[in-house]
């Protein structure tokens, strides 16, 4: 029973963590993108990795103050918005997709490349530079706090604070974007380019806008997700965080302003709790050592969620918190 | 061109009780009925448009005036161009050359959008009903100068929310004439064909256009709708809208329409008043394929007789009767 209570409260600490933090601002900005206006972005990754290197290097390699780091950090993200929306957003989705998937990449390998190492550290990265932020922290930030059974130092407590406090704004940001009549030009380029087309509507600006707000929203989370660790290494922006990112997103309903957040939450929670729960019922002999070791348990529960949101698919496709009707539309 | 009121034979009362208004088909009357004929106060000029796929030329159209305020059928066979000819002049396609104008601004190098916004609004001919917006939020998008479409400005109620108001009130108006009222807040993806035809019409409206144009409204949509449709049409018209629309029922055609341009291979092969069409050669012609009753030319007369004249030689010829000329007469004999 204790080790059950252990799962519940270490999937909570996952759930609300910098990690969970981190793909509920990936997942918001790719609702911007994909729920709302239509985009496929298949890189959100590239833009976090900008986020998170525009602290670090900033900070570690120009000195600069953290803040001037992450505002770099945006520019950065709004720059690459730019460059792969001009030459893709005036053909078919699927180019923007190909496009992305290509530069989240391209991102990773060239930061991490031998000739990059003097600007970003290569694959060793870079380290040491969340002290300002740490430091800004009302309470200490290297003491321990107990809440309702889990565990924070007061710098991972200061973070989560500062990260819930950005999503609370960007998802702020977008609700009221959406309501607008802005978001409902997006909602119509999503359904048919052309209609809104016809109806006098810059198709191409308003894309080119979501994929920059989408994309600076998915920035952050790499800010957060860079101070939070304390270090960066290109090699944690791998594309497959685009891809979790949008299990996140799926799982909670795209196109709703709390799917991406309650997804986030409680994909990384399930994931922590599948991972503490299977190791103990293994040590508990429940489940026999030969039948699963408990290094095995680390792919294991990847296994278990993607059979989980299969099942997710096919009973319920609009996710947590969509409208079936909505989603059947489509299936005409 | 005269413009009194003149009471038109004929066309059902869809309109509050006045007598509708035909300017444009008075001001047609004394127009010739020849292909690149100027009109008297052309709203759309066409000149040398062409447009080709490969090796295809889907348009061809050498000069085409379109009369303002009137109802312009656009008809041909599948194939003709007609649609291509919609997208060339709402910037939804580029011709390879060729110039237009509206309203003597030449709309040639715009884009969809920028044509939209100078009052020139297209339906399309497989409809395009936003699924998953709303019937309301369907219309509301229609209308042009939205201070709330900008991003920064979505971000201040303030700035939109009176316009936004004004909108609605219009939206529910137009939605009321189509009878679509009752449905406001239905996905727009529920509602039936012609109901989405009839969406389509109303959210073109919203933009206040001057220049209307249709893609095959009444396709796939019930006898019964298709006369509300065409009531609506006519209201367009009596509005002072130019309506340019494409269709492939006859009858449609000639009810609503004040001129008729035939579209075949790309070109107009003719132009003129509805009566004038169906007897029109060339319009049989591309409809019916040429030369199905074609009279025979003389040397295929000729032909024809030689022919029949052989045949009945040479059936006389078996009964040994008559002297044929391929068979000597002594050979016959020995026989």
């Amino acid at each position: 029973m204790s080790e059950f209570l252990d799962a519940i409260t270490g999937g909570l600490q996952a759930g609300l963590g910098y990690q969970a933090i981190f793909f509920v601002l990936l997942a918001v900005g790719l609702n911007v993108h994909f729920g709302y206006t239509g985009l496929l972005n298949f890189g959100q990754a590239g833009f976090a990795l900008l986020g998170a290197f525009g602290v670090a290097v900033s900070v570690v390699r120009w000195d600069l103050p953290f803040w001037v780091g992450i505002v770099i950090g945006l520019a950065a993200a709004v720059l690459l918005a730019l460059l792969l929306g001009l030459p893709t957003l005036r053909l078919r989705a699927d180019y923007l997709a190909i496009v992305t998937i290509a530069a989240a990449e391209i991102l990773r390998l060239v930061f991490r490349s031998v000739g990059a190492t003097a600007v970003t550290g290569g694959t060793r990265g870079l380290s040491g530079f969340n002290a300002d932020f740490v430091a800004l922290a009302p309470w200490a930030g290297g003491r321990q706090y107990d809440i309702l059974g889990t565990r924070w130092s007061g710098a991972q407590l200061w973070l989560a604070l500062v990260g819930w406090t950005l999503v609370a704004l960007t998802s702020l940001l977008v609700w009221s974007l959406m309501r607008s009549p802005w978001g409902r030009v997006v909602k119509a380029i999503r359904e048919d380019e052309d209609a809104a087309r016809s109806l006098g509507k810059n198709v191409y600006a308003y894309k080119m806008q979501a994929l920059v707000l989408g994309g600076v929203i998915g920035s952050l989370g790499g800010t957060v997700y860079a101070l939070g660790l304390g270090s960066v290494n290109p090699d944690q922006y791998q594309n497959a965080n685009t891809f979790l990112a949008y299990t996140a997103l799926i799982l909670g309903g795209a196109a709703r302003i709390w799917g991406p957040i309650l997804g986030g939450t409680i994909l990384l929670f399930l994931v922590q709790f599948a991972d503490t729960g299977l190791k103990a019922l293994i040590s508990n002999g429940i489940i026999p050592e030969s039948l699963l070791s408990p290094t095995d348990v680390a792919s294991l529960r990847f296994v278990l969620i993607g059979v989980g949101l299969m099942a997710l698919l096919v009973f319920r496709p609009q996710g947590i918190l969509g409208d079936r009707r909505e989603v059947m539309l489509d299936a005409r | 061109m005269p413009a009194e009121p003149s009471p038109t034979t004929g066309s059902s009362a869809f309109h509050s009780g006045d007598a509708p208004r035909r300017l444009a088909q008075t001001a047609l009357r004394s127009v010739p009925w020849e292909i690149g004929v100027a009109k008297p106060d052309p709203a759309v000029v066409v000149d040398g448009v062409t447009r080709t796929f490969g090796g295809l030329t889907a348009v061809s159209v050498d000069h085409l005036e379109i009369q303002r305020g009137g109802i312009t059928g656009l008809i041909g066979p599948n194939g003709a161009g007609k649609t291509t000819l919609f997208n060339l002049l709402t910037g939804f396609d580029q011709p390879d050359t060729g110039t237009w104008s509206f309203d003597g601004r030449q709309l040639g190098k715009l884009s969809p959008h920028q044509v939209a916004r100078l009052g020139v609004v297209r339906t399309f001919q497989l409809t395009k009903a936003l699924s998953r917006l709303t019937v309301l939020q369907n219309m509301l998008l229609g209308a042009q100068g939205q201070r709330g479409e900008g991003f920064f400005r979505a971000l201040v109620p303030g700035v939109w929310r009176g316009q936004e108001k004004a909108n609605t009130e219009r939206a529910m108006d137009l939605l009321a004439r189509f009878k679509l009222d009752a449905k406001k807040d239905d996905f727009a993806g529920t509602l039936s064909g012609g109901q989405r035809k009839l969406l389509e019409m109303a959210r073109a409206l919203m933009s206040d256009p001057k220049v209307v144009m249709l893609d095959e409204p009444m396709a796939g949509v019930n006898p019964a709708l298709t006369q509300s449709l065409l009531g609506h049409v006519k209201d367009l018209r009596e509005q002072g809208m130019t309506v340019i629309f494409v269709e492939h029922d006859m009858d449609v055609v000639r009810d609503i329409s004040d001129w008729v341009v035939v579209m075949a291979a790309g070109r107009v092969i003719a132009e003129g008043p509805p009566e004038s069409i169906s007897q029109n050669r060339a319009v049989v012609d591309a409809y019916l394929g040429a030369h199905h009753d074609a009279p025979l030319t003389v040397e295929e007369e000729d032909q024809v007789l030689a022919e029949a004249e052989r045949e009945i030689a040479r059936e006389e010829n078996l009964d040994g009767e008559v002297f044929s000329s391929d068979v000597p007469p002594q050979e016959r004999t020995e026989k």
